[in-house]
This record gives structure tokens, sequence and C-alpha cells, in this order.
């Protein structure tokens, strides 16, 4: 079930990139200022959509594990942090190649861009701690503190754009009181969304058993050292 | 009142085994010294640039020295199982982990009143507004010190903590050091402050969110 389940995300996410690849490079027009690497903003966005999302889900994986304390909740939401930390790594190397063409530069230390940084290195730390911790409970309770500690942290974030002057571009997007994309221009870049969120939950699936299978291996292998 | 009585028994004892070992503070005062040295080297030393770059040169001092103090914290009571007799004691994990941070604050602050006068002297830069940098000061502080004693907590038992607790703390604290460094840029240099009053508020509400978010968790991370 669950293998059909990861086939079937995959495949799915696999034909809408195909598709919206197709749209984003040959029938959507350049950007009338910033030209044909305004493309870029089709895989930034949803790559940082996807990554919050994540972060978020994650700690609520978290805090599953601390109310039941059932360390399926603890795979779930290490699988979701390790995930969009990927997601969250795409949105920071996109970032940055977007800012060499349009900026001159690959990296400024603006508001906007230093806090998603810091958001990168709170999780790094978090699988650090991860790794750190032998005991399986331990690290279950204690990377589920940090991730609240975490994404109340990522709050300070994403209201920073609001917060501090920034070079980062304002909001574009309708729902977030920018003045919107060309009609026809702002429908891959949901689509896009779609898919990558898609793409994470297959991932995150593999992961999740992965990380049940390593608990499993575990757990023989204290059985076996008990005799 | 029974909270509060036994929190401060726990930041009378942390205080007082401080007092008569000062392992901590010395070894805080020192390394603050050192940086301030290192600084020297570092940078052009044309009073106008020090003059603005010191709020941001004094709060990397605050926050390096203030985890030594931070990573002892909670170590110190490794020795003879104290934190698992601390544990099985009446006392709730809030009120050990406020008694420490009560015992942590005291200590960073007087490392900082130790620093700041030595800052002064040796950069020749007076603060034109004292008494609110001292403020800025305490409030910075008790940030550093809620997010320092909750991962100190974290990191107790782990082998490599000396090293996990500051790769683990500076991220988090960004946006109290973000507002304390550019309050104390401005108290220093006597910039108008109507413009930066919203990083008070910054960092109130940063004291506030982390100190209730510890409080509430903290009985996880040291009981289970």
């Amino acid at each position: 079930m669950r293998l059909k389940i990861i086939v079937t995300l995959s495949v799915l996410a696999g034909a809408i990139l195909a598709w919206n690849l197709y749209r984003i490079f040959l029938q959507v027009p350049d950007e009338a200022s910033q030209g044909a690497i305004f493309r870029i903003i089709y895989f930034h966005v949803p790559a940082a959509i996807t990554s919050f999302t994540g972060f978020y889900i994650g700690m609520f994986a978290g805090v599953g594990y601390l109310l039941r304390r059932d360390l399926r909740f603890d795979s779930i939401a290490a699988s979701i942090n390790e995930v969009s930390l990927a997601f969250a790594t795409i949105t920071i190397c996109t970032g940055s190649i977007w800012g060499r063409i349009i900026w001159g530069i690959w990296w400024t230390w603006d508001a906007r861009l230093t806090s998603y940084f810091v958001c990168l290195l709170i999780y790094f730390g978090y699988f650090m701690l991860r790794r750190a911790i032998d005991d399986p409970t331990t690290r279950a309770r204690l990377s589920a503190v940090l991730s609240i500690f975490a994404c109340v942290d990522i709050v300070l974030v994403w209201k920073s754009i609001e917060w501090f002057r920034t070079q980062h571009p304002g909001p574009v997007l309708e729902i977030r009181g920018g003045g919107g994309m060309a009609p026809g221009m702002e429908s891959p870049l949901w689509w896009n969304f779609l898919a990558f969120l898609m793409l994470a939950a297959a991932l995150i699936l593999i992961r999740t058993r992965q990380e049940g299978m390593r608990r499993e291996i575990d757990a023989l292998r204290r059985y076996a050292n008990a005799f | 009142m029974k909270f509060l009585r036994r929190t401060l028994a726990i930041a009378a004892k942390d205080l007082r085994s401080e007092i008569r070992g000062k392992e901590a503070v010395n070894a805080s005062v020192s390394f603050a010294l050192v940086i301030l040295l290192l600084f020297s080297f570092a940078f052009d030393l044309e009073p106008a640039v020090i003059r603005e770059i010191a709020g941001g040169l004094l709060w990397l001092i605050f926050a390096f020295a203030g985890t030594l103090i931070l990573n002892r914290s909670f170590a110190r009571e490794l020795v003879n199982d104290c934190l698992d007799a601390l544990l099985a004691s009446p006392l709730s994990g809030a009120q050990l982990f406020l008694g420490k941070c009560i015992a942590n604050y005291v200590l960073i602050v007087i490392v900082e009143c130790i620093s700041l006068p030595v800052f002064v002297i040796f950069y020749n830069v007076v603060p034109q507004r004292l008494a609110l940098l001292f403020v800025v000061m305490l409030l910075g502080t008790w940030g550093i010190t809620v997010i320092g004693t909750m991962f100190s907590a974290m990191t107790v038992n782990l082998r490599l903590r000396e090293l996990m607790l500051p790769t683990l703390i500076y991220p988090m604290l960004i946006p109290a050091l973000i507002g304390a460094i550019e309050l104390s840029r401005v108290l220093i240099t006597g910039a108008p402050l109507a413009e930066s009053l919203f990083w008070f508020r910054v960092l109130v509400a940063f004291n506030v969110v982390f100190t209730i978010l510890a409080l509430a968790l903290v009985e996880i991370v040291l009981v289970g």
C-alpha cells in the first residue's frame, strides 16, 4: 500500500513537473525587467513554501511524539525535517543564482537571506543533536523540543521581510498582498508547488520507512546483545 | 510563594558555589579580555569606526563569554550525580530551570559589568546614554540566559556538549542579538532613539516568548 502511494505520488509529481517545465520555458514569456532569469521564481518560491510547510508539520509530528510517546512520530518528524532541509537548501541555491544575475552578487547580508540562513543553521543543529544522542527516546524528546524552539524562531524569519529594511523583492503573489503576476504567469508556480509537495511527501514516506527499518534493526541488535 | 522560594534556593546555591570556586566567572572574564585584545588586531582603530561598530563588538563579547558560564550551569551538577539528586528532590523542572537561569543571569551581568568599562578604556568609546545601555544589557542578557540555560539542560549528557551548545544557541539568539546590537549602537553613538524603539519591543517579545516556552518544556527535557 505504502509503496503504491510512493509510486503514485512520484509519477504524478514527475508528470506535473515535466508539463510545467514545458510551460515555464516555452509558453511563459520573459519578464519585462528581469528577462529569462525570472523563471527561477517557479522553483525558488515553491521550494521555500514547501520547506516552511515541512518544518511546521515536522514540529507537529514532534509534538505528537511528546503527547503520545510513540517513536513512529519521531521517525516522521525526522524524515519531514530532513526533506524540508533539502528543500530549504534548494531555495537558498536558486535564490543565490538569481541574486548573481540581478544583483550581481551571490550573497548579501539582507535580512530575509540572513534569517533564512539562520533557519538552515538551526536545522543543521537539529540533525547534529540527533546524531549526538544514542538513546532513541531521549533523542526523540530533545529533538521534538528543539523543533518547537526552531519553529518559533522561524516565525521571526517569516515576519522579517516586514520588520527589516530589505533588498529582497517584496511579496509578489496576491495572497501575500503583492501586486500579483501577469495572467498566465502565476499558475505554473502553484502547479510547481503542488508537484514539490507531492515529491516531498514521497521522499518523506521513503525516509520514514527507512527510519522504521532502522528502529527494527536497532531493536534486533539490542536483543542479540542481550544474550 | 513556595515556587519563588525554591527557585531562589537553587539560584542561591549556584551563586554560592560560584562565589566559592569562581571557576566559571574567572574563565569568562579572562575570555572576554582575550577577545577584547583580539579585536584590536581585527579592524581599523579609527575612533569613528569603533563608535559605529562598538555595539556589535560588545554583544559578541557578551555572547561568547556568556557561553562559558552557560556551559558550566548544568555540567557542574554531573559530578557525584547531583543532577539526579536535584531531579529526585521535590523541585519541579521549572523551579530548577528558573533558579539556574537567575544564577546564570547574575553571573553574566557581572561579567558584562567588568568587560564594559574595560572596553570603554581600551577603545576610548564613551557611551552617550549609559543608563539606557544598561537596560538594553539587562534585556539582551535575559534572552541569552534563557535560551542558553535551556540548551545547556538539553546538551548536558552529550559527549560533545561544549561544542554543541554554542552551535545550537547562536543561531537561535540572532533576533535578540540583532535587537541588542542595534540599540547599543544607537545608545553609544548618541543617534536619535525614536527609530530604534521598535527593537525594544523585539527584545521584550523574544524574552517573554522564549521564557514561557522554556518553562513549559523544561520538564520534558530534564525528566522525560
